[in-house]
């Protein structure tokens, strides 16, 4: 369930871009608001990738204990179960923060085009409703229903994961590329919602995000199990929790670098400001250049290594075109660059790794060598996960760092929808303080969960639940023997 | 009917749907804080885990919904809520993270004292949340959030509509709980607890009550516009709340828990009805009317058919999950 309500872009960039606006004196509310939604969204876009992939995996292993009369998937398919409801009880209302965000930090934004981006998010709430319904049925569904129909409860969920993805991101699109209304005389017109959602740049994007969500799930949870696995605990149990999750990620990792080159050479085309940061071109050059690393520093490119032709090549898909430069822009329209290059980079660079690991995985074992043999290997995988999330977050901080100064790119600059409200200073110190409570008790809880199951027990009664309860009720029935 | 207004009704669906099954949950809340010490509560304590627990989140979309519908029907007014009752939202929204976070981490907690801490917090945040949540419905209600501008940051939802809303939010919450958690508690034989749910529904019923009609008279001066609605077309209404109110006080004392949860919905969904009608055809009262703040005609229409869908699609399968809960063998 995790809303991936929020996916939405909130302007998470999270550089003060003060020089570029001097000129316009900035609205008290916007530099709180921008680290809000950073910090609201990088947080719960974690969560929301589990909403998204969690229950197509759970829905594998689940079918894997029924088909195959496999106790150990079964019990694998329950256990994950219970962490999907920890993790998606987080994940709802984190995601509500982000609907109240829209309208507490960006006035502007809602109020102006609040008709125009509305549509998607009402089928995303849609989405978001089927999935928590079916949640609720599967996760108390256990021993009650028949396993086939229990089993089929979990498929609305998964299929709603991908409904959801892609209006959140129809959103995001549309602010990267707005189609769908005119702006005359400053007043927005010729509204058509249909167009928004169904935005041309939507579908790419879309699968960026989709397929990074089952990265991100399938690496975390394969960590999970290499972290046992090097701590000796070499049963069946893990070897089927690390290769399932392992196999979906892996998956993902090898198509993703080709979306994402697909969605990439729209840029060119759609917003070429960004692409010169990106590519950190500071001038047009025929060809272009790839640069790896460097960063920026009063107009001049430092430290980085420059491939010839790769930059045309890559973004441009020819050897002659060029990547159109920074300078080609006016000083108030380019983004912050070192940050938009940077996280751009580095997304690509662990993306790239992660799939030179699975290929290598999936090759060695073809070729009768298992790497879960060796600690190396694991090692790597332990880490995995949190690189699919790191990689994550920079995608996200490259395309939205990258937009700016824009938060309705060419129509609306991001200082203009945020408000004169400064007190959100405060609500920016309560939320790192509320989240990072939040993020303890769910390590504990989660950790606790896992301790308990290697010791043998299953089902994880409330210590204040029935058995807690017998040495006192002195005589008085106590039936919930279910209580699960 | 124009457009807007069947749109605004669509809102105000949820508005209700919201306050009917995500109140009961919220409600819940205070029987387990006033369950008693950790012994003598854990009967309660899992009786609110499992009467909850698989349809929370699902009742919790009811205020996304509201929230979606809401800035993209009528965009202006969305904006203008959230800048002035922007400290009624934001303690809100606290409560609502709090009470969905902690209600999962208890469940799962490994010790009496986590379970505890996690219980804790659960139960205040239920609690109080609906506290805000109506003081930002008498905000409006009462003509204090202005169309644009930003009105008083405190007297927009410290003032004696808001506070009556509140405290009629808290209680509404509470007086469903009640009756929803007598009626399973029976169903899963636990009479001995069934009992003492009971006396509490009564107390804060009519308590509950009370306030409902006691608010009527500062209403009259410090939200007239609403006053007037309420003494007027939506009459009808609080005289249905009124009597299903009452009924349900009958039932509940004469253990028809079954029957007492529909009456109990009644009154409340009746209440919420009357003050959506009183305040007809404002939006934000004495400011701007729903017809004005309408957003683009082609979004409306685009909205009304993501409302049909979620009618087709979302309706039933809530229908499905409610029979399920409700079922004999998911009640042990």
């Amino acid at each position: 369930m995790l809303d991936p309500l929020v996916m939405f872009a909130g302007l998470a960039d999270v550089a003060p871009q003060a020089a570029h606006l001097a000129t316009n004196v900035e609205p008290a509310g916007l530099l709180p608001a921008r680290q809000q939604m950073a910090l609201s969204l990088g947080w719960h876009i974690v969560l929301a990738c589990f909403g998204v992939a969690f229950p197509a995996m759970i829905f594998a292993m689940h079918l894997i204990g029924i088909r195959r009369d496999d106790a150990d998937a079964l019990l694998l398919a329950r256990k994950w179960a219970k962490v999907s409801a920890v993790l998606f009880a987080v994940g709802a209302v984190s995601g509500t923060v982000l609907s109240f965000e829209m309208g507490l930090l960006w006035p502007g934004l809602m109020g102006t085009y609040g008709d125009v981006l509305g549509l998607p998010f009402a089928f995303e709430g849609l989405a978001f409703f089927v999935e928590a319904i079916f949640l609720g049925i599967y996760l108390y569904g256990w021993d009650r229903m028949p396993p086939k129909r229990h089993l089929l409860m979990v498929v609305p969920m998964a299929v709603t994961g991908v409904v959801g993805t892609f209006c959140v991101i129809a959103v995001n699109a549309w602010m990267n590329a707005p189609v769908g209304f005119d702006l005359v005389d400053g007043e927005v017109t010729n509204v058509e919602p249909w167009a928004v959602l169904l935005n041309p740049d939507a579908f790419w994007q879309f699968l960026h995000m989709w397929v990074a969500a089952y990265m991100v799930a399938g690496f975390t949870i394969a960590s999970v199990y290499a972290v046992g696995m090097l701590r000796g605990r070499r049963d069946r149990a893990h070897r089927l929790g690390f290769t399932l999750a392992f196999a979906v990620a892996s998956l993902s990792a090898v198509v993703q670098p080709l979306i994402g080159h697909l969605l990439g050479s729209r840029l060119a085309e759609t917003q070429p400001a960004k692409l010169a940061a990106f590519e950190l071109a500071t001038e047009t050059e025929s060809p272009s250049p790839l640069r790896l690393g460097g960063i920026m520093i009063d107009g001049e490119v430092r430290w980085s290594i420059d491939i010839p032709y790769l930059g045309s090549l890559i973004a441009r898909n020819s050897f002659t075109n060029p990547v159109e430069g920074l300078s080609s822009f006016p000083v108030q329209d380019r983004p912050p660059v070192n940050i938009t290059h940077l996280a751009f980079q580095s997304m690509v660079g662990i993306g790239t790794l992660l799939m030179v690991a699975a290929v290598a995985f999936w090759v060695a074992r073809w070729r009768g060598r298992d790497l879960l043999e060796g600690r190396w290997f694991l090692r790597f995988a332990a880490v995995s996960g949190v690189l699919a999330v790191v990689a994550m977050e920079a995608g996200w901080i490259a395309t939205e760092v990258g937009r700016q100064p824009w938060i309705v790119y060419g129509f609306m600059r991001t200082p203009e929808a945020a408000g004169e409200n400064s007190g959100l200073w405060w609500l920016l110190g309560s939320t790192a303080v509320v989240y990072t409570l939040m993020t303890a008790g769910a390590v504990v809880v989660l950790r606790s969960m896992a301790r308990r199951w290697r010791s043998g027990e299953i089902d994880l009664p409330s210590p204040y639940g029935p058995q807690a309860q017998r040495p006192h009720s002195s005589g008085a029935s106590t039936p919930q023997e279910a209580q699960r | 009917m124009s457009l807007a207004v069947v749109v605004a009704a669509a809102l105000f669906a949820g508005v209700v749907a919201y306050a009917l099954f995500g109140g009961a949950d919220f409600g819940s809340g205070f029987y387990d804080l006033t369950a008693g010490g950790t012994t003598r509560g854990a009967e309660l304590r899992t009786l609110v885990d499992h009467s909850i627990g698989p349809v929370w989140e699902a009742n919790h979309v009811w205020l996304i919904y509201i929230l979606v519908t809401w800035w993209t029907a009528f965009p202006d007014t969305f904006a203008a809520a959230m800048s002035t009752l922007i400290l009624p939202m934001l303690l809100a929204l606290l409560g609502i993270v709090l009470r969905g976070a902690s209600f999962a981490f208890r469940k799962y907690a490994a010790t009496l004292t986590q379970a505890r801490l996690f219980g804790t917090i659960f139960a205040i945040s239920s609690v109080i949340t609906p506290f805000f949540l109506g003081a930002v419905a008498g905000g409006v209600a009462s003509g204090r959030v202005p169309a644009t501008g930003r009105g008083d940051l405190w007297t927009s939802w410290l003032n004696p509509t808001s506070v009556f809303g509140g405290i009629i939010a808290v209680g509404t919450c509470a007086f469903l709980a009640g009756t929803f958690l007598c009626a399973d508690a029976r169903r899963s034989g636990q009479h001995k607890l069934a009992e003492q749910v009971r006396r509490r529904t009564l107390a804060v019923g009519a308590v509950t009550g009370i306030v409902v009609f006691a608010a009527l008279i500062p209403l009259k001066q410090d939200a007239p516009t609403l006053a007037d609605g309420l003494e007027n077309q939506a009459a009808p209404l609080i005289a249905i709340s009124a009597l299903a109110g009452i009924a349900t006080l009958v039932l509940v004392s004469i253990r028809r828990f079954a029957v007492a949860r529909v009456t109990a919905l009644i009154a409340v969904a009746a209440v919420v009805t009357g003050w959506g009608v009183g305040q007809y055809p404002w939006l934000l009262v004495d400011h701007v009317t729903i017809t004005d703040a309408a957003g683009a005609p082609a979004t409306l229409e685009a909205l009304l058919v993501a409302v049909g869908l979620a009618a087709v699609i979302v309706l039933p399968a809530l229908g499905y999950l409610y029979k399920l809960t409700q079922s004999e063998s998911w009640s042990h």
